[in-house]
């Protein structure tokens, strides 16, 4: 069903003490969104949301139509990156990939082929008996980005895992991510302050403004002729 | 939270609920037997004294240990995992036989004395308050420095790399780095040893006594053993866990796990400064060194050549300190991960009270309590090794908990959701998780129970014949026998196997880790 709804904020309404955000619209299938919006917004509570690690106080996150709230976070349709560890540090690169495909790592020949296709598609061959310590960052990233390609769930949520690198590392993921989504079919929501990552992830932008995430509209159309909250906090030009 | 319910839950609570009968029951024994009854003069001595020796041994312990333990953490030298290692040692030192070693350095005819005497000095008595200290800061000094070291080792690399960017010299090192996690760590260091010399026996029964160094344990003792005045024991039983639970109720309240959050696991060492504060803490680590090793040699040296010829006592009774030993620190760290892994998810003040009420009892108490229960029903004695693996388990909990639960709190805010997030559930979780990522503390807190449990001379006491006689058991009745050759030999081998279980649970957990 090319164009269907597949995750859907349904009358979301989530509350953090005294923080209230609501959200009620629908991501299509292969949609990239990026989430901006002030700090404190609550771009990270709606990722969290839907990756399961916040319940909803109303309103529900669905899949297909199905409500997720009885679905534990490893088994929603979802691979989540974080800001930080997204790597354990006690494991090998090998192994933190493997967990992606069977959480036991008792992995098949198969798997460890696959494991090491998704190294070697990302970048990172050769690196597969190495801890994230003796990672750079960015290839921390790409190993973080390797196991969503292996995990192959149909929403990808990024809760600004590149925040740390330069721009043009920057940009080289969100390459990949696109790679990546393109890959696996996933539907992206990739929380970032920069309109420049929003531009390049090449899809929408959904902006949080006075607690509603507005629905995702076209990221260059928006960025072109932003509406008063949006330029508000883009600032001027 | 949306975290959803698992079975660990389940199992932890039931857990705790059985944790909780363990203690209460014999609690509610001892309060129906003892209650009513009024203490006398002496009774009221022995309580003064209790306290007064417990706050001062912990005050001495901590405060020595700080200058040890971070000499420990900033200095690389040959020896360093010997001396921590040996750290371990009189902790694991059961009570009668630190005292034999204590007593060869320090007492009448000790090495001290005959120094001071030969130089013309008076001799100083270690019979007494002040016996009692030195063995209470000498069997807690290194409990103390290893904890303390360990808060150490637990400063983020990441915070560590920061305070040299940053050109933190020594003093902004401390204000910064170090004062924070000693006042995170030390309230916890002092309560901990505190609670421990509150109802310290072994000591106390060798080194005190008389009308001006009694404490309750002993009057317990005293009561049960000379007396057979099974109430009075049941009263003072009562207000010994008083005194405890005050301390404990205390520890609970002030006591918070260090909020230092996860690092990655780069290898960094902190600063180490030159001058005086290297010339420092060399002191501190030759002081700590010979105050440790003198009295653990003269045991050696005592105890040695009687090995060959054992009393026929001393073999049974070590195979059944061993099966003791590693039977309560299997169920004791398996329990308390259990329970801290639980609260680590989520607080729940019922498994908190579970694994913190047995630090309100002793030995003696949870002794007097059972032996009040058993009686009726079948002969204490027979039930003298499963009641001192119970009594042993719920004992040595309290501390495997508070070592852990910091660890599973770190463990799970800075892991839990990417655990989550990949499944990773169960036995997995418990495989490529929580044992590689606990393994040391798991090892250290295993090793520290064994070895506890190796060396206890409490409830053993009260329950056992000549069949049941744990190896503690068997040295100290050498001791009233005055059989000293034979009890240092005994004694030998009971320190020879305290220190090899503490130390195989202790490598292996670091071996683990890395």
């Amino acid at each position: 069903m090319p164009g269907a709804a597949v995750l859907q904020l349904d009358h979301l309404i989530l509350t953090q003490g005294d923080f209230r955000l609501t959200a009620n619209w629908s991501a299509r299938p292969g949609q990239r969104i990026a989430v901006m919006g002030p700090s404190g917004a609550g771009k990270s509570t709606l990722l969290s949301a839907i990756a399961g690690f916040l319940a909803p106080a109303e309103g529900a996150v669905s899949w297909q139509g199905q409500d997720l709230a009885a679905t534990p976070p490893g088994e929603r349709p979802v691979t989540i990156l974080f800001q930080d560890q997204n790597l354990f540090p006690h494991l090998t690169i090998a192994q933190n990939l493997g967990l992606g495909l069977r959480p036991d790592l008792k992995l098949s020949p198969e798997d460890r082929a696959l494991v090491e296709a998704a190294l070697a598609r990302t970048g990172l061959q050769g690196l597969g008996a190495r801890r994230p310590a003796q990672l750079s960052g960015g290839q921390a990233s790409r190993a973080a980005l390797a196991r969503a390609l292996l995990r192959a769930r149909p929403i990808l949520l990024l809760d600004e895992p590149f925040a740390a690198l330069g721009p043009a590392l920057r940009r080289e993921m969100l390459d990949l991510v696109r790679e990546v989504a393109a890959e696996t079919g996933a539907t992206v929501l990739m929380v970032t302050h920069d309109p420049e990552d929003a531009r390049a992830l090449g899809g929408d932008i959904a902006f949080i403004a006075d607690g509603v995430v507005q629905p995702p509209a076209d990221a260059a159309r928006l960025l072109a002729d932003p509406p008063p909250s949006l330029r508000a906090y883009l600032g001027p030009k | 939270m949306a975290s959803r319910a698992r079975p660990l839950n389940l199992t932890a609570l039931a857990l705790a609920a059985l944790l909780l009968a363990l203690v209460a029951g014999p609690l509610v024994a001892v309060a129906a037997r003892g209650a009513g009854l009024s203490l006398g003069p002496a009774d009221w001595a022995a309580v003064r004294f209790t306290v007064m020796q417990a706050v001062l041994s912990a005050l001495i312990s901590t405060l020595l240990a700080i200058p040890v333990a971070r000499a420990l953490a900033r200095r690389r030298f040959p020896g360093r995992g010997f001396l921590i290692t040996l750290m371990g040692a009189p902790f694991l030192l059961p009570a009668v036989v630190a005292v034999i070693g204590l007593l060869a350095i320090f007492g009448r005819a000790g090495l001290l004395n005959q120094t001071l005497a030969s130089l013309g000095l008076p001799v100083v008595p270690i019979y007494g308050l002040q016996g009692v200290l030195l063995a209470h800061v000498f069997l807690n000094l290194p409990l103390a420095t290893r904890m303390i070291l360990q808060g150490w080792l637990a400063i983020p690399a990441e915070r560590i790399r920061l305070a040299g960017s940053l050109g933190f010299g020594p003093a902004e090192t401390f204000r910064h780095l170090e004062r924070p996690m000693l006042r995170e760590v030390l309230p916890g260091v002092v309560l901990v040893i505190l609670i421990i010399c509150l109802t310290s026996f072994a000591v106390v029964l060798t080194l005190g006594g008389g009308p001006g160094a009694t404490t309750i344990e002993l009057a317990i003792y005293q009561a049960v053993r000379f007396d057979f005045d099974l109430s009075r024991a049941a009263g003072l039983a009562g207000v010994q866990v008083a005194i405890c639970a005050v301390a404990a109720l205390v520890a609970w309240v002030v006591v918070r796990p260090a909020g230092f959050g996860t690092g990655l696991d780069r290898d960094i060492q902190l600063p180490a400064p030159a001058g005086w504060r290297r010339e420092g803490d060399i002191l501190a680590l030759l002081a700590a060194a010979l105050f440790l090793i003198l009295p653990l040699m003269a045991v050696i040296l005592r105890g040695m050549p009687g090995l060959a010829d054992l009393p026929a006592s001393v073999l049974p009774a070590a195979g059944r300190s061993i099966v003791v030993a590693l039977v309560s620190a299997c169920i004791a760290t398996a329990t308390a991960l259990t329970l801290a892994l639980a609260v680590a998810r989520r607080p729940q003040p019922t498994i908190e009270a579970a694994a913190t009420l047995p630090l309100a009892t002793s030995g003696l108490v949870l002794g007097t309590g059972l032996f009040l229960i058993v009686q009726p029903f079948t002969s204490p004695m027979s039930v003298a090794l499963p009641v001192t693996i119970l009594v042993n388990t719920a004992l040595t909990l309290p501390y495997l908990y508070r070592i852990l639960l910091p660890e599973a709190q770190a463990l799970h805010a800075g892991y839990g959701r990417l655990a989550d997030s990949l499944s990773l559930t169960g036995r997995a979780r418990l495989r490529w998780l929580i044992l590689p990522r606990l393994a040391r503390p798991l090892g250290f807190g295993a090793g520290v129970a064994a070895a506890l449990s190796m060396g206890d001379l409490g409830v053993i006491t009260l329950f056992a014949g000549e069949r049941q006689a744990t190896l503690p058991l068997v040295v100290q009745q050498l001791t009233g026998a005055y059989r000293m050759e034979a009890a240092a030999s005994a004694a030998l081998v009971l320190v020879s196997l305290s220190f090899a279980l503490f130390w195989a649970f202790d490598a292996g957990g670091r071996r683990a880790s890395a």
